[in-house]
């Protein structure tokens, strides 16, 4: 902290009321705004299967995870059933209670703010938070980081909901294709190590041989197996 | 009406995960185990959800316009291109492609 202040030429000491000057509220209106704008493609591929504009909103407003929610949009759109939409949902959210866990030490958190904070433990607030080493600059970082996404991430979802609903089509503009690409894209970080790709490899596997014989949404489920059969014998291995 | 009750059970089920991770004591959640499968359960469940919206329909395997698409992301991908800019290039790929066929 000091060695880095010193190197930035800013006293080491910050006085209270200029923490909006720190590095960290920079890198998180910075991930704030980066993340919050694809808000618009949750808000599009919501309406383009079959939610409505409230019901889109809702699950920026109180699901506010983007992989859950992509994952409930993804299986009501191909035609799978509610239960199979939750599940999913549901699993993809698992981690977020993990974080809660890292983040419950680093921010020291009681009553209404533990609750509000909760709703924003979420991969860009928990990462922009452990990622400062300062005590003040995790907790301006997580709170910086989790508001921006939110009131962005809930923004740019209605005007996306509306734009998709004028728009029509979902098919004619390639709506179900960029649903695809996005679940690529929020893939493509996680799969560094042989871990995970040996996990992505025989999920992929699974879902190629269920997809035909199970109804929409459950090779979704079935895939999940193929973290357990690859992380569950791991025993001295870490994590890539 | 369906669609709303799941949305609403999502939703409660969502933020009972975020919260449990502020309530539950430590020792019951940081079994090794547990530490190891968390982090690959989106890995496992993202490439499903890629499969069955890029290459399923209608409970058979087909190659159409949205698999182009998401070969288009994979380059774009490959190029760190961000990611509105990526699915904008799968949501144009295939609708061009459905546009000309």
């Amino acid at each position: 902290m000091t060695a880095r202040a010193a190197r930035e030429g800013r006293p080491a000491r910050t006085p209270a009321g200029s923490w909006r000057y720190r590095p960290v509220v920079r890198q998180a209106l910075a991930v704030g705004i980066a993340t919050g704008a694809y808000g618009i493609s949750a808000g599009a591929l919501a309406v383009a299967a079959g939610l409505s504009v409230w019901q889109a909103m809702a699950t920026s407003l109180l699901l506010f995870s983007g992989g859950s929610q992509f994952a409930f949009y993804g299986v009501i759109g191909t035609g799978g059933s509610p239960v199979a939409a939750v599940a999913a949902s549901t699993l993809l959210g698992v981690r977020n209670g993990f974080y809660g866990l890292q983040l419950v030490r680093l921010l020291d958190v009681r009553g209404w703010r533990r609750a509000a904070a909760a709703q924003l433990t979420i991969d860009e607030s928990t990462a922009v938070a452990v990622g400062q080493e300062d005590r003040t600059d995790q907790r301006v970082g997580f709170w910086t980081t989790g508001l921006a996404v939110f009131l962005l991430w809930n923004a740019m979802t209605l005007a996306g909901a509306l734009l998709g609903t004028a728009l029509g089509d979902p098919r004619a503009l390639g709506l179900d294709a960029a649903a695809a690409a996005a679940f690529v894209a929020l893939l493509w970080p996680r799969l560094r190590g042989r871990d995970p790709l040996a996990v992505a490899a025989l999920a992929v596997l699974l879902t190629l041989v269920t997809a035909p014989l199970a109804p929409p949404g459950i090779p979704v489920l079935v895939a999940a197996v193929a973290a357990l059969v690859v992380g569950l014998p791991g025993g001295s291995r870490r994590p890539a | 009406m369906t669609l709303w009750v799941a949305v609403a059970a999502a939703c409660a089920l969502a933020y009972a995960l975020k919260l449990a991770g502020y309530l539950v004591p430590h020792r019951l959640l940081e079994v090794p185990w547990v530490a190891r499968v968390t982090p690959l359960l989106p890995v496992a469940l993202l490439s499903s959800l890629v499969v069955t919206q890029a290459f399923v329909g209608d409970r058979t395997l087909v190659l159409d316009a949205r698999a182009a698409g998401v070969a288009v992301a994979v380059v774009a991908l490959l190029l760190r291109a961000p990611f509105l800019v990526v699915i904008a290039l799968a949501a144009a790929t295939a609708a061009l492609l459905r546009a000309v066929s």
